[in-house]
């Protein structure tokens, strides 16, 4: 069952990230982004992490998400015109990320041999209790010091929205 | 374990300083001193209410609020902790403070920057609160830096003034000499013992034999006294600290005489376990406070300026402290730091009260007879003139009997240079007082008592330095922290060492009241030696000559004109010529096109991952 | 067929996620698609960061994809504003017509 989970939604996630790269118009993009975050989100919860699932539902295909739709829409994004990317580019990057692909993946089989199977239930410290805990006592300053940065974040977003600029 | 909130001691004059500083500048006056009086005020009360709740405090209270730096085995803190040496220096710190406060107010009404001098004080309220509660030695030094900052900015608080300008800057760069022997102590002790929280080190450090003390120990202590000596104005680094008269009164009195400088004998005294294992460092302490006591008493005798003689005086009251440190008898030392804040900080302000009636005048020689003009002031300074001579039943007399003491079970000539250390500084303060309040006035400007906000708190600080050493019994309060050093109590020597103060006070009395041609005769007759001394031992000269001049010599004709006009400006512009003949190459790639980047950082990251890979052995 | 499958694979998921944004973000011309590409990268730094939590059974892992969320969502903030001063003063999405830095 957790093998058929786990092909299931990677088989759907790549899937959709591939539309995401592939589909011209931004909100095909965006929905395919949508449904990579969710698949993720289910993966999450097979790894233990309960809480992080949630909050990936939640705040990613959730708040970001609506952000940008709501973006796309206002500047009423159409569909990318065709023009051919530069040579450099693609005579670069597509070996170089063919490489990289290769590297991690030959990488991680490589150093880490004979990793135990993921089993849902194995791994219950990703609970909400367990992370309130480590958030409030041992990270408690990189905690408030990110509530700075999301008000920074928001003067930013106010600042640069304005009309004058 | 109860909780205390000990971090409201420090933060409230935190907040203090927060509001002042930000929005003082549009605040008036009156509303800049009620934050500023009522958030130390507010910390005193509160010291006072942990203490009482505390109880008799015979183990440390520590209350721990942060990790603050975690790194593998380093575990540091933000850690507060109390025990009856810092409930000591607390009672001193916040109730000093809150009395220079409140004359602040008085002393600086007249003065532009008030918003300015106010949060000044107050942040230096706040680092020394956490200097002294600390529970690590790197909350200390966060302290320690803190307060060194604070008495920079306040030195120099005139700041259109040039002298005051290079006396802040002298005290900062002298001071630095102390932090990095503090801060090296802080890595031998992080290497040697794996921890910078007071109880875990002592602890470790306790149960090691005395007579076999490894050397590490001692380089130890010697780097914490090399601190200590800054931060104290200990000989040779006293020199920061008669200019540091170059600020406000209040300041002189504050962090000049009754707190900041006490902080290296509160330091030894909170390390006494590391010392206590080291009697070469104990040596080296107790030597070098006996030089300073001397010299800056000799000093002392013949300045004119009434802030450099008080200055002196202090310079050489820190050395006593130290010579008690360095027989072993800290809790005499910590006694001395208390009774001396009491008097000290009343001599300044007293001062500063005189100085406040003249008008800005601090030259003795254009003083006199103010006795009658300004009584509060001159009964007042009558107080401190009788504690700091040691005469009982007053305040000095009970600490520094106790040094005197424990340096004559040490070593019997030590007791006899501090006898007439002792007899010099009646003299010198007696000298100090004739001068301003006796004879006939020889000023120009008229007199004026100082308002109450200014005397109230000189009153409060009179009756302290009056009753305070036969009141505040700190040696016996202290004896769960240091054990008191047993030794025969011989009344002898305390005859002897009053005698000593009374001789000075007479023979003053002789040469400034009765026969008053008598010092320039004195001082005709000595002729080299009295200006060798009353140049301060040409010590900033030497100073000068030695380490100032050559260096900003070399820095001059070696460093600039060869090195960095020649070496590094000629590399500069070598490695401009080659940028630019690189760079038209390398342009081709600035395409600007934030896609190609990106490809070029994927290249860059198979390239990290290969190097990667390889070091790891995964690659082969 | 297994029911569980190891560790390992769910790395090389998040690789072929991260490789995945990398393309986009190269061969995509609209600034919000490339913006999207970015978040794609995130998410699959975000799943390994939870896979290596999973393996030492510890939750900092979790922490930091939290973290990693936050500023995801700051810079979500921020970087949609970007584009819309950039949308309001240029009228293009084209990521190279936006290339005012060179020459």
């Amino acid at each position: 069952m957790d093998a058929l989970l786990f092909l299931f939604f990677a088989l759907v996630a790549v899937g959709c990230g591939i539309n995401l790269v592939v589909q011209t118009h931004p909100i095909s993009s965006a929905l395919s982004l949508i449904g990579v975050m969710g698949s993720l989100a289910v993966l999450y919860l097979l790894l233990g992490a309960e809480f992080m699932a949630m909050a990936q539902l939640i705040v990613y295909a959730g708040a970001i998400m609506v952000l940008f739709i709501f973006v796309i829409m206002l500047l009423n994004a159409g569909v990318e015109r065709k023009k051919g990317t530069s040579m450099l580019v693609k005579a670069l990057g597509v070996p170089a990320l063919v490489a990289f692909l290769g590297m991690v993946s030959y990488l991680i089989q490589r150093l880490m041999p004979g990793t135990e199977n993921v089993t849902f239930g194995a791994f219950q410290g990703g609970t909400v209790q367990a992370i309130g805990r480590k958030l409030f006592t041992e990270y408690l300053l990189p905690f408030e010091v990110t509530s700075v940065l999301i008000l920074i974040a928001i003067l930013g977003a106010v600042v640069l929205a304005r009309k004058e600029i | 374990m109860n909780d205390q909130q000990l971090w409201l001691i420090p933060a409230l004059p935190l907040a203090g300083f927060l509001i002042n500083g930000l929005f003082g500048k549009k605040f008036p006056n009156i509303l800049v001193s009620i934050i500023a009086v009522a958030s130390v005020l507010g910390s005193f009360a509160w010291v006072l209410k942990t203490l009482g709740a505390l109880g008799d405090l015979e183990h440390a209270h520590v209350e721990h609020y942060l990790t603050w730096i975690q790194s593998g085995p380093v575990n540091i803190g933000v850690d507060l902790a109390v025990d009856r040496l810092t409930a000591v220096m607390l009672l001193v710190v916040t109730g000093i403070g809150s009395l220079i406060h409140i004359y602040a107010v008085g002393y600086m009404s007249h003065e532009g920057g008030y918003y300015r001098f106010f949060a000044y004080l107050n942040l230096f309220m706040f680092f020394m609160l956490t200097l002294v509660m600390g529970a690590n030695f790197l909350l200390l030094f966060v302290g320690w830096e803190g307060v060194g900052l604070c008495s920079y900015l306040l030195i120099g608080f005139y700041i259109l003034k040039k002298s005051a300008g290079d006396a802040a800057k002298k005290a900062f760069v002298v001071n630095r000499v102390g932090d990095f022997g503090f801060s090296l102590a802080m890595f031998l002790i992080m290497v040697q013992f794996g921890s910078l929280d007071f109880q875990k080190v002592f602890e470790a450090v306790k149960p090691l034999p005395v007579d076999q003390t490894p050397g590490i120990l001692t380089a130890i202590a010697l780097l914490l006294f090399v601190g200590a000596a800054g931060k104290s104005a200990q000989v040779p680094l006293y020199v920061w600290l008669p200019d540091a008269m170059e600020g406000p009164t209040p300041v002189s009195a504050l962090i000049h005489a009754a707190t900041m400088v006490t902080a290296g004998v509160y330091m030894t005294a909170r390390a006494a376990v590391i010392f206590q294992h080291s009697p070469l460092a104990m040596d080296v302490v107790a030597t070098v406070g006996l030089i300073t006591a001397v010299m800056a008493a000799t000093i002392g005798l013949t300045q004119y300026d009434i802030k450099k003689v008080f200055a002196y005086s202090t310079v050489s009251q820190l050395g006593y402290m130290f010579i008690a440190c360095g027989v072993g008898a800290f809790s005499a030392g910590i006694y001395h730091v208390v009774t001396h804040a009491f008097f000290k900080a009343l001599l300044f302000l007293g001062a500063g009260s005189v100085i406040h009636a003249l008008s800005g005048e601090q030259d003795l020689r254009h003083m006199g007879g103010l006795a009658k003009k300004i009584p509060i002031t001159f009964a007042v300074l009558a107080c401190a003139w009788v504690a700091i001579a040691g005469v009982p039943p007053f305040a000095g007399f009970f600490s520094k009997d106790e040094i005197l003491l424990a340096a004559h079970h040490h070593a019997p000539w030590m007791y006899w240079v501090g006898v007439i250390t002792a007899g010099m500084t009646a003299f010198y303060v007696s000298r100090a007082m004739f001068m301003c309040f006796f004879g006939s006035y020889r000023g120009h400007h008229h007199p004026h008592e100082s308002p109450f906000v200014m005397w109230g708190p000189l009153a409060v600080l009179a009756v302290l330095s009056l009753a305070g050493g036969w009141y505040f019994k700190v040696p016996h309060y202290l004896e769960p922290v240091f054990p008191v050093a047993e030794g025969h109590h011989d009344e002898t020597l305390v005859y002897i060492s009053v005698a000593a103060g009374v001789i000075g006070i007479g023979l003053a009395a002789l040469m400034y009241l009765i026969k008053p041609g008598l010092p320039d005769t004195i001082s005709g007759a000595l002729g080299p030696i009295y200006k060798l001394v009353y140049n301060k031992y040409f010590v900033d000269e030497v100073y000068d000559a030695t380490i100032v001049n050559p260096m900003v010599a070399g820095s001059r004709g070696v460093l600039w004109r060869i090195f960095d006009a020649g070496i590094i400006d000629g590399i500069v512009n070598g490695t401009a010529v080659v940028a630019r003949t690189v760079g038209g190459g390398l342009r081709l790639l600035q395409s600007g096109n934030i896609r190609s980047y990106a490809a070029w950082v994927t290249l860059g990251c198979v390239v990290v991952l290969l190097a990667l890979g390889v070091m790891s052995g995964g690659v082969k | 067929m297994p029911t569980t499958v190891p560790l390992t694979w769910y790395l090389i998921l998040s690789a072929i996620l991260f490789g995945l944004g990398v393309a986009g973000f190269l061969f995509r011309r609209n600034i919000i698609t490339v913006f999207m590409s970015i978040e794609l990268m995130l998410n699959a730094v975000n799943l390994s960061f939870i896979s290596f939590s999973y393996k030492w059974r510890q939750v900092d892992g979790h922490i930091f994809s939290f973290f990693v969320m936050v500023v995801a969502a700051a810079e979500a903030a921020v970087g949609l504003a970007i584009i819309l001063t950039v949308f309001k003063n240029r009228s293009t999405l084209a990521i190279d017509e936006v290339n005012s830095l060179k020459n």
